[in-house]
């Protein structure tokens, strides 16, 4: 069906989204400066290639040292492309009531804070670019060329765990419409999501238990899975993709329905 | 008469607000026993707008104005009552309903901060599915009307506060909206750049034939635009009607001021209406509305009268006096 201006609702739909992307990418290269230091934040997973490498516990876990240099710098790799900060801007919105203008125009509030990070993303490539090569500068070992083919399901992959980040964000961001202090439960995920996402160490090392309690969880498929996919490791690629898209079906509709039930209480407590 | 554009009926709203004591004590027990009350923003409010009015929408700070208004776009759910705009019911937010209306809050911004206003109008159009053509031709025009130039060039955090409230109005009209719900559209900004805005939604309605609700602290800004008004108080419809009508209703009086030939004593004034004012050659009387005409004529055979002008005491005092007499 065309729309009251005429445009079919595909077309509008890219319209929509390019105009979004753009002007947010616009707005994120104001804030270069802070967007390299956030980059520079995400260095975790090249301290802890340095607190692995010194140690012997690679070795104990059955790992090849170059190989779990290559990982940890795919690990840096994800996650500076999915890093999500959904729930301190939604929070802030919500409580400062910003978000009302939003709500009065025919788009999904959501649609823009996505464009947002997607934006920030773009602009982080040449910071983490340069990080790469400072990394590779200091050890050419760790210098790897994945395939085309790996490339390109890896960076799938990671926008793939991006999703699904901001899926996960935006449950807990929707209880912003019940709790002034939402963040504080975003602090809570973080220590999961370091730990059972494959962060701070490789699955493999983790005790068996440990390991099965990780994989019935969606923070391996958040680092771990498109790491090793990067990192050239051999890894189940079906089986990743499909946890990856089951935790999404299941975190989609979640999200929605807190979106319906959270808008309606905001509505009924003032906007 | 034509189907109104806004109805509401019996339309009410209460909020449930924690009730806390000051202290630690009141804190202790706030925590272990919250205590919550009802707080009614809005009562039974009944009123219907035809398409193309302006209305003025006045009231003291917490009348119920901005809740109000937040139901009739939709954004607040109301605790009783129906409201109807446009054909729809407002806390739908069905895209039919959104592409018709808008609302600016003087307080609040919907224009990219840190990007030039043109980022956000792009933004504006796409969402709203305006051809980029199309979307040009609306720019250039209320760009015109509002008289903004290189200013939508410009970062909006350069701008001025006029101009970016005009940017803002840009934004929110750029969909050509039938119903235009407005917060204090001219808060904060000099006299000059109030007319401005003024002169610019005198100048939309007419072309377009949009219905206006317009709350604002500056009367300058009702007088200028409204023909007709609702008043609002304690969450409650005090007056519906022009504001002449309002006027007679709150002053039951009217100023008279005389600047006489010659000084007269105080007494020589007694029996025409209520002193307010005895200087020298300047004498100002109030008189009740009925004996206006009887009492002029008099004061003119009795006294040789250099100039005479009769008045309303200005609304916003009226108005006041209202709102402190009923607390």
């Amino acid at each position: 069906m065309a729309h009251r201006n005429g445009l079919k609702p595909v077309e509008r739909a890219l319209r929509i989204a390019a105009a979004l992307l753009s002007s947010q990418y616009a707005y994120m290269l104001e804030y270069r400066a802070e967007i390299a230091l956030w980059a520079l934040s995400g260095v975790l997973p090249l301290i802890m290639l340095a607190v692995w490498q010194g140690s012997a516990g690679a070795a104990a876990a059955g790992l090849n040292p170059q190989g779990l240099g290559r990982y940890f710098l795919a690990a840096f790799v994800v996650r500076q492309f999915s890093v999500v900060w959904l729930i301190h801007v939604f929070e802030e919105d919500a409580l400062q009531g910003k978000l009302s203008p939003q709500l009065l125009q025919p788009l999904q509030p959501l649609w823009r804070y996505l464009a947002a990070h997607v934006a920030e993303q773009a602009t982080r490539v040449p910071f983490v670019a340069l990080m790469l090569a400072a990394v590779l500068v200091l050890k050419p070992g760790l210098l790897w060329l994945p395939s085309a083919g790996q490339l390109l399901l890896g960076i799938v992959a990671i926008q793939a765990a991006f999703v699904l980040r901001f899926l996960l964000q935006t449950l807990v961001a929707m209880l912003c419409f019940w709790s002034e202090r939402a963040a504080a439960l975003d602090r809570l995920l973080l220590i999961p999501y370091l730990f059972l996402s494959g962060l701070v160490a490789p699955l493999e090392s983790f005790p068996p238990a440990v390991r099965r309690l990780a994989e019935c969880t969606p923070f391996p498929a958040m680092v771990s899975f498109p790491a090793k996919l990067l990192a050239g490791e051999s890894v189940d690629v079906a089986g990743g993709f499909l946890n990856l898209a089951l935790w999404c079906a299941v975190l989609f509709p979640l999200s929605r329905l807190l979106w319906q039930a959270g808008v309606r209480r905001y509505s009924a407590m003032g906007a | 008469m034509s189907q109104p554009i806004v109805h509401a009926e019996g339309l009410s709203k209460s909020f449930r607000v924690a009730d806390k004591q000051p202290g630690l004590a009141g804190t202790m027990r706030h925590l272990l026993r919250r205590s919550y009350r009802e707080v009614e923003a809005v009562r039974d409010l009944r009123f219907a707008i035809q398409p193309g009015e302006i209305v003025g929408f006045l009231g003291p700070n917490g009348a119920g104005k901005t809740t109000t208004l937040k139901m009739l776009s939709g954004l607040i759910h109301p605790s009783a009552g129906r409201v109807e705009v446009a054909g729809c019911l407002p806390q739908r937010r069905q895209e039919r309903f959104l592409q018709q209306i808008t609302l600016v809050m003087g307080n609040r911004q919907q224009l990219i901060w840190d990007l030039p206003p043109l980022d956000s109008l792009r933004v504006n159009a796409a969402v709203y599915g305006i051809d980029p053509t199309e979307a040009k031709r609306r720019i250039h025009e209320l760009a015109e009307m509002l008289e903004l130039g290189e200013e939508l060039q410009r970062p909006v955090r350069k701008l001025s506060l006029g101009q970016r409230m005009k940017a803002e109005l840009l934004a929110a009209l750029l969909h050509q909206p039938s119903v235009l719900f407005l917060d204090e559209p001219t808060l904060g900004l000099d006299v000059n750049a109030q007319a401005r805005v003024r002169d610019f939604l005198a100048d939309y309605n007419r072309r377009t034939g949009a219905t206006v609700l317009l709350t604002s602290h500056y009367m300058g800004d009702i007088t200028a635009l409204c023909e007709r008004v609702l008043l609002i108080h304690q969450g409650r419809l005090f007056h519906d009607g022009s504001l002449d009508a309002l006027t007679s209703r709150l002053a039951p009086c009217r100023e008279v001021r005389l600047e006489l030939r010659q000084v007269h004593p105080r007494e020589a004034f007694e029996g025409f209406g209520t002193i307010e004012v005895h200087q020298g050659h300047q004498v100002r009387l109030v008189i009740p509305r009925e004996q206006l005409t009887q009492q002029v004529g008099l004061l003119l055979s009795r006294f040789e009268v250099v100039d005479l002008e009769v008045s309303d005491p200005p609304i916003e005092e009226l108005i006041g006096g209202l709102f402190r007499q009923q607390g």
